[in-house]
């Protein structure tokens, strides 16, 4: 690897160091080997980007991702999820442990590490907190983290048995290891299949009231002060759950979240006449909901911004609302719509980008998401500006179950790199 | 209630639900009903209307009242009738819905009358087919027709629907024929009433334009028409009231609540009824108070007037005469 390129006239972004100023950015050897005004002294021999003054920023990490492998390749596989996060901009993607056999054991941890090296983009792994994903009985937490899992999560189920819980946080302890919650109390949200409210009501679909949320976490936060461990809330989606977060960040607990971009972008009224695609879990909320996401991302309350990609094939969508799978792919839409804050005023690009990469690196601990001299050269250079419309027919992931078809954004991916190869825009 | 009715046509492709249903569509289809019922009446009853046209009866859920209706109001209109039981069929062995309307649609069938059980199942049926589609009601959403024929049955009884005050009582939460009532009651002015425990209630059904009741005493009050629902024990999930007894006893209605509504309240169902459960014999068999008979005869005339508008819709059929 003596390979070394420049990215000339960039608007470099580095949300860890609050970096927004013109300059170049040299690569060699994989790594960042020197970010400034101007570096072309060490730079003969490189290949030269002009970048026309676009972004570029650290690589996104995407902290929630289901692949399908191993278990159900037709729906989505390493390489074509990959392929997917590359043209997103996305360079380290964690999988969730949903796959099936579920992600418990060390043998299927190695199993992703050693498919993770065969494809471009850097993927971690979860494991499950719980012996296949059932909530009874917990994971060899420590021989998990040893064997390279980033943290421990039932990934759509909640665990939610609070004594199985308490017992995972005080053994997660021991080896510093993070539970990851999806935060949603089983028991009241049982046969449900959208927000509770006017529409479910019209539309006489059963419906999941939003208190399912604060109530979970609420519980799990009680949890994590008598264990003392660490905790991240998946995918919050309604005010009262970020409001009780908010306030257990001043009380100083270690606790962190993330949302998605369905949770700022959409809210319950995308489900129109049975929508499949607009069907998610959490569900879309209300529009107050909406609002009190955008308002915990701008203060900081809301960490991370992760794809929840969730890959399923159109048969499992073109069902009857109740029958069809919950979920929606959203590699190639993390930027465009997490844009969309930035065009409209509500985020700076820089904390954008904060809860795209900086964050969740800093949550799972994963080296990137800097833009540092000696740190490996994952990198997104982006257009910030340019129209166009999402065009699911284009995407590389295998399934096209996303509602943003054909949606307005401004935005747009021209390159990727990870350890400094092109993984994406290489050739142009 | 006009008589410029004929003149209009019916603006929709399909019938999935009273939303969406203009007071002229409503009417229209009232009026329409009303000849057919005197039709009904007569000893030759079969008319020409739909000769050629092929009707299929899709049953996801076990109906005979309902599909029994459509039927004969096909077959009086001179249609082909088919009854396609789904029980045991492919539907059964994993064939999609989707695949089930394709296959249908192969037919060349003119109109297809579905009743599912799964909310919105009617809806993704009909975008995938080029004939009409009736919906016969689908989960806890919409049962258009059987709010037609209450409404018939209302506008004979009482002149019309403006104004009156109508009671809704029961399991609200898991019916279409509460949601298709509500619908079409506060679009031709009726004042619409539910009364329920309040487990019984989805999430903001007043925004639904209703008053709402906990209570049958308060809640049929001045009421012109009491419609009992059926108690859907097979839909629940949980346990939405502790025992029959108690439900009966608060909910179900019988001559001492009933004396609430006005003296000259009529009473309705949509049937079967679950006697001693939600509905008393005393009043239920009461022919001056009780209009359910009256229901199922005005069912197949309606029926017969929303097969013959969406027919007409296709743009190729007989004159009407």
């Amino acid at each position: 690897m003596t390979a070394r390129t420049l990215f000339k006239n960039a608007r470099l972004l580095d949300p860890a160091t609050a970096l927004d100023r013109k300059g170049d950015l040299l690569v060699a050897d994989g790594k960042i080997a020197a970010v400034g005004a101007r570096v072309q002294a060490d730079a003969s021999g490189a290949a030269v980007i002009e970048c026309h003054g676009h972004c570029l920023a650290p690589g996104l990490v995407d902290m929630r991702v289901e692949l399908r492998e191993p278990g159900r390749e037709h729906e989505e596989t390493m390489e074509s999820g990959a392929a997917a996060a590359a043209a997103g901009g996305i360079t380290t993607m964690v999988a969730l442990p949903n796959t099936e056999p579920a992600i418990d054991d060390v043998a299927l941890v190695e199993f992703v590490a050693r498919r993770s090296r065969e494809v471009g983009v850097h993927i971690r792994t979860y494991a499950a907190a719980t012996r296949g994903l059932k909530g009874r009985e917990i994971t060899e937490i420590g021989l998990l983290s040893a064997a390279g899992a980033v943290a421990f999560t039932d990934a759509n189920s909640a665990i939610a048995d609070a004594l199985v819980l308490r017992r995972a946080f005080s053994y997660a302890r021991t080896f510093d290891a993070l539970i990851v919650q999806h935060p949603e109390e089983p028991s009241l949200a049982a046969g449900g299949h959208m927000t509770e409210g006017e529409i479910a009501t019209r539309l006489g679909l059963s419906g999941i009231t939003p208190a399912a949320e604060v109530m979970m976490v609420e519980r799990d936060l009680r949890l994590m002060e008598i264990t003392g461990a660490r905790y991240h809330v998946a995918h919050v989606s309604t005010g009262a759950a970020i409001e009780a977060i908010r306030a257990a960040k001043a009380r100083g607990l270690p606790v962190t979240c993330d949302t998605a971009p369905p949770y700022f972008a959409l809210n319950e009224t995308a489900v129109g006449e049975y929508r499949t695609f607009a069907k998610l879990s959490p569900p879309l909320r209300s529009e107050n909901d909406r609002r009190a996401v955008v308002a915990g991302l701008r203060d900081g309350t809301i960490d991370a911004i992760a794809s929840d990609h969730s890959p399923h094939p159109q048969d499992s969508k073109r069902l009857p609302f109740a029958s069809a799978e919950a979920g929606i792919i959203g590699l190639e839409t993390l930027l465009p719509l997490t844009l969309e804050l930035v065009h409209n005023g509500h985020l700076t690009v820089l904390q954008a980008l904060r809860a795209l990469s900086q964050r969740p690196a800093e949550i799972l601990g994963l080296p990137a998401g800097r833009l540092a001299e000696g740190t490996p050269a994952d990198l997104v250079l982006f257009d910030l500006d340019r129209p166009g419309r999402i065009d699911v027919d284009s995407f590389r992931s295998k399934s096209k179950n996303s509602p943003f078809d054909g949606r307005p954004v401004q935005g747009r991916v021209l390159k990727t790199m990870v350890d400094g190869r092109f993984v994406f825009g290489g050739d142009s | 209630m006009t008589g410029t009715a004929d003149s209009l046509a019916f603006p929709h492709r399909h019938l999935l639900g009273i939303e969406g249903l203009s007071p002229d569509d409503i009417t229209l289809l009232l009026d329409k009903s009303e000849g057919y019922v005197e039709q009904n009446r007569q000893a030759d009853k079969k008319r020409s209307l739909l000769r050629g046209r092929t009707i299929i009866n899709v049953f996801f859920e076990n109906s005979t009242r309902t599909r029994t209706s459509f039927e004969v109001a096909g077959k009086r209109l001179g249609g082909d009738v088919i009854n396609m039981s789904v029980a045991g069929s492919s539907i059964k062995k994993g064939e999609t819905l989707i695949d089930t309307a394709m296959t249908l649609n192969a037919m060349h069938p003119d109109v297809l009358v579905v009743r599912h059980h799964e909310s919105g199942a009617v809806h993704l049926l009909a975008q995938k087919v080029n004939c009409a589609v009736v919906n016969a009601g689908d989960g806890s959403h919409e049962h258009p027709t059987q709010a037609l024929l209450d409404a018939l049955t209302i506008r004979r009884r009482k002149g019309g629907l403006q104004g009156l005050v109508v009671a809704i009582c029961g399991d609200i939460l898991h019916s279409r024929v509460a949601r298709s009532n509500i619908h079409l009651l506060n679009t031709m002015g009726a004042r619409v009433r539910v009364v329920a425990p309040r487990t019984l209630l989805p999430a903001e059904i007043e925004r639904m334009g209703v008053e709402v009741f906990h209570d049958m005493g308060l809640g049929l009050k001045g009421a012109d028409i009491v419609m009992m629902l059926r108690l859907q024990t097979e839909r629940m999930h949980g346990s939405f009231v502790p025992s029959i007894r108690e439900y009966f006893h608060f909910f179900g209605l019988d001559a001492r609540k009933l004396a609430a509504a006005k003296a000259d309240a009529l009473i309705m169902h949509p049937g079967p009824m679950n006697r001693g459960v939600e509905i008393d014999s005393e009043v239920a068999d009461d022919i001056d108070r009780s209009l359910i008979r009256h229901q199922v005869e005005m069912g197949v005339a309606v029926r017969m007037a929303c097969l013959e508008v969406l027919t007409r819709e296709l743009g190729n059929g007989p004159p009407v005469t």
